[in-house]
């Protein structure tokens, strides 16, 4: 608990340091209520893949194919509003087609017992070839406007991204730490052998979470080409580490057993607050990356040092 | 032999707080060249963490520690080898793909520009394993040798570093005895060599055989300290718990008519049985063997933890199917597994979940946790059992290895067992906490629990059970009344010698 609480004192020190250096800088400013909600809107897709990311990391293991699984499912839905199938269909054959890949991975680390790292590995490359394969290497654009709603739309003056976001993490936050299915995923991650002993069905346990890291990625795809209003072969690339390193930041730990769902949350918030700040200062994308990068070692080395005192 | 006046190694008033305890209140410690100190004290009474400032794993908060009479500070574990203080741990460090030469001189190899000079290395390792009377090869792998062998060559790497104290954590419990008589006539030739040996141990006979004086530590205090062959077992028990051994083993009630569990042709290829036996509720049937018997793979099998290749389980007159210890769980047939803390607990967690964690199903309403009766059952179970914890919030890793077989036990109580199988329940725990678990075996079965017990310690196994079966190559060659089990029946039986 109290690591979730670092990381959002982080959050909130680095807002206010972005909010001063906006001021001083003179161009857009951090601080305002239409920037707010656009770091809000672009952070849903990566903390999207965060909360199922968090199941996966909690429950001891790990997924790299998001990224790619996003790809899939967005091309996917957006095959299917292009053949003018109902925009809920379409919804569902992206969510879907994310949960079967996580399936897959499940079968391979839960039953054929690959290592997690090796497993999705090699799911990452497939999902990402049956994105070109499927796309011919071309995007697919121009959605219903049924469709687009699910970024530009309004629910009560909120932005649809961040209804969506909100009910994620909810349904999240309930599910991984008042039910009994999440107190299995926190023993299974802190002790494989011991949840097993105790009569936990320990296989089908691993598969669920690699279904629910699946779906989460398919549902973050299905609000990337919403925004983007464009499904692309090279959708989401890299996108599965942005997850991990919130996941990370937000406490949890990559040997299983700990972390939460509202840290994944403030672990994705601090990215896309490092990044929206960056960009307000002008800095180059390239110069992003190593802030970015330096800020996550920043934050695992500060957490390693609270656990060297804690022990 | 003579001793010098001046003590080789002396710690005073060593002083430790962790957060809420007083771990360490100015003990005293005083070995001298060539002397075997046997360390006594129930989990938690100080013993590793006194060994641990010593050996430099972590730093004290007052105190001073004097080797051959100077001060030294011990900054980390390889400063505290290089003054020559070894410390040999339970779970044994070597790197299981390296060579044994290798191992005693890792990241001390003899080397010339930049490369190692393997003939010198495997010279120097081959002196000192014969120095030891050791029929161990140099360029053998280390994961290729048993236990006792590994154990010896982390000896050897200490002695390697020339050093001055050497201390040992329950050397002993790995060790067949065999193995165990090997160790200290090694011991005995370390101490030949004058070098100080510091021994952690719960087992009081083994101990004296090799030991000169003995220490006790009790809540993080000294107690005292006694000549090792002289002082009486009843003295020694009194120090660390303030109970006599009398007291030790609690009364048994009878057990009912019928059978519990029923175990027919229950076999594992190769390694296991066929093996069939009986137990009535309220009945506790001791299990005895010699390491390697085949008892642990009995108890897997049983829970389904492991696959199995024939046999029938009835429990209270039904056939049962467990092809996994969730059929198990739900027969109502649990597993106090022997490794509790790779197999029991989820070290990580706080004490509630480990407890609540096999009764999750009844814990829970459509899948959400009902929190209050969680917490309500669990401090019930807690205070039943009187586990020592602050709060249930605390992680598992912070308690005492009594503490923590105890919450294991809580966790199978919570599911209302029909058969416990313990798995050497009181490996590693002290004397204190032992007799505590005996108390809940026993009450367990006055409330007609059936209930295995797997023990390597045979004075257990006769105390605490109504028949006693002992196994041999993965069968049970017999089973006997406890009147009739006597210490020599079963090792003859356990042995293979016996004709009855």
């Amino acid at each position: 608990m109290k690591r979730e609480l670092g990381a959002a004192w982080a959050l909130l020190l680095l807002a206010a340091l972005l909010t001063v250096a906006t001021r001083l800088g003179g161009g857009g400013q951090f601080l305002a209520v239409g920037n707010l909600t656009n770091i809000l809107s672009q952070v849903c897709v990566t903390a999207v893949l965060a909360a199922g990311a968090s199941f996966v990391i909690v429950g001891g293991g790990i997924d790299l194919s998001v990224g790619s699984v996003l790809a899939v499912s967005a091309a996917l839905s957006a095959g299917a509003l292009k053949a003018e199938w109902p925009v809920p269909v379409a919804c569902a054959v992206g969510l879907l087609a994310g949960a079967a890949f996580g399936a897959a991975n499940g079968v391979l680390v839960a039953w054929l017992n690959l290592p997690p790292f090796i497993a999705t590995l090699g799911m990452m490359g497939i999902a990402r070839g049956c994105t070109y394969v499927y796309l011919g290497g071309a995007p697919l654009f121009s959605f219903p406007a049924g469709f687009r709603v699910l970024a530009e739309g309004h629910l009560l003056g909120i932005p649809a991204p961040l209804v969506v976001m909100a009910v994620v993490f909810g349904c999240g936050h309930v599910l991984l730490s008042r039910t009994r299915f999440g107190r299995s995923v926190y023993a299974l991650g802190g002790n494989e052998e011991a949840a097993r002993l105790s009569g936990i069905a320990v296989r089908r346990l691993k598969g669920t979470l690699y279904v629910l890291g699946g779906a989460a990625a398919g549902l973050a795809g299905i609000l990337l080409a919403a925004r983007l209003d464009s499904a692309e072969p090279q959708a989401g690339d890299g996108y599965e580490l942005d997850a991990i390193a919130a996941v990370v930041m937000g406490g949890a730990s990559l040997s299983g057993g700990e972390g939460t769902i509202g840290g994944s949350l403030v672990g994705a918030l601090i990215m896309g607050v490092v990044r929206n700040g960056l960009n307000l200062l002008n800095v180059s994308s390239y110069w992003q990356k190593v802030a970015i990068g330096s800020i996550i070692l920043v934050a695992v080395l500060l957490d390693v040092g609270r656990r060297r005192r804690n022990s | 032999m003579a001793r010098e006046a001046r003590p080789l190694l002396e710690m005073k008033a060593i002083t430790k707080r962790f957060p809420g305890v007083l771990a360490l209140d100015r003990v005293d410690l005083s070995v001298a060249r060539g002397e075997v100190h046997l360390l006594l004290g129930e989990n938690g009474a100080g013993k590793s963490t006194l060994m641990k400032i010593l050996s430099g794993a972590c730093p004290m908060d007052a105190g001073e520690i004097r080797l051959e009479g100077r001060p030294i500070q011990i900054r980390s574990p390889s400063h505290a080898r290089t003054l020559g203080i070894s410390m040999i741990y339970q779970e044994l460090n070597l790197v299981p793909n390296l060579t044994v030469a290798d191992n005693i001189f890792l990241g001390r190899e003899p080397s010339r520009a930049g490369f190692v000079l393997r003939r010198r290395m495997e010279d120097d390792a081959k002196r000192l394993l014969r120095r030891m009377h050791a029929d161990v090869r140099p360029d053998a792998l280390a994961r290729d040798l048993p236990v006792a062998q590994q154990q010896l060559v982390e000896i050897c790497r200490a002695l390697s570093l020339d050093a001055k104290v050497i201390v040992m954590d329950e050397p002993t419990s790995p060790l067949t005895g065999r193995e165990t008589a090997v160790l200290f006539r090694l011991i005995r030739s370390l101490k030949a060599s004058g070098v100080a040996v510091i021994y952690i141990t719960h087992r009081l006979e083994e101990a004296r055989a090799v030991g000169d004086t003995v220490t006790v530590l009790r809540d993080g205090r000294r107690v005292g300290s006694a000549p090792a062959r002289s002082v009486s077992n009843d003295r020694l028990v009194r120090m660390m718990v303030g109970r006599t051994l009398a007291q030790v083993f609690p009364r048994l009630a009878r057990p009912r008519p019928g059978a519990i569990l029923e175990v027919n042709g229950l076999a594992r290829e190769g390694v296991l049985g066929p093996v069939s036996f009986r137990v009535a509720p309220g009945e506790i049937l001791g299990v005895a063997g010699l390491i390697g018997s085949g008892r642990t793979e009995l108890a897997r099998a049983l829970i389904g933890a492991d696959r199995r290749t024939g046999g029938a389980i009835s429990i209270g007159g039904r056939p049962v199917r467990i092809a996994s210890p969730r059929d198990a769980r739900r027969a109502g047939l649990c597993l106090l597994p022997e490794d509790r803390k790779a197999q029991g607990l989820v070290l990580g967690l706080p004490v509630l979940h480990n407890v609540s964690l096999a009764s999750l199903d009844r814990l829970s309403r459509l899948g959400f946790l009902r929190l209050r009766a969680e917490r309500r059952e669990v401090q019930g179970l807690v205070d039943r059992l009187r586990v020592r914890t602050p709060t249930l919030e605390q992680l598992a890793r912070n308690l005492s290895g009594g503490n923590q077989q105890k919450v294991v036990l809580a966790r199978w109580l919570a599911v209302e067992p029909r058969v416990l199988v313990f798995d050497e329940p009181t490996r590693g725990i002290d004397v204190g906490a032992r007799f505590e678990v005996y108390k809940l075996v026993a009450m367990l079965a006055r409330q007609g629990v059936g209930i295995v017990l797997i023990s390597s310690d045979l004075g257990e196994v006769l105390g605490l059970s109504h028949r006693v079966a002992v196994m041999r190559g993965g069968r049970m060659t017999a089973v006997l009344p406890r009147r009739s089990a006597t210490p020599e029946r079963v090792m003859r039986h356990a042995m293979g010698l016996a004709a009855g």
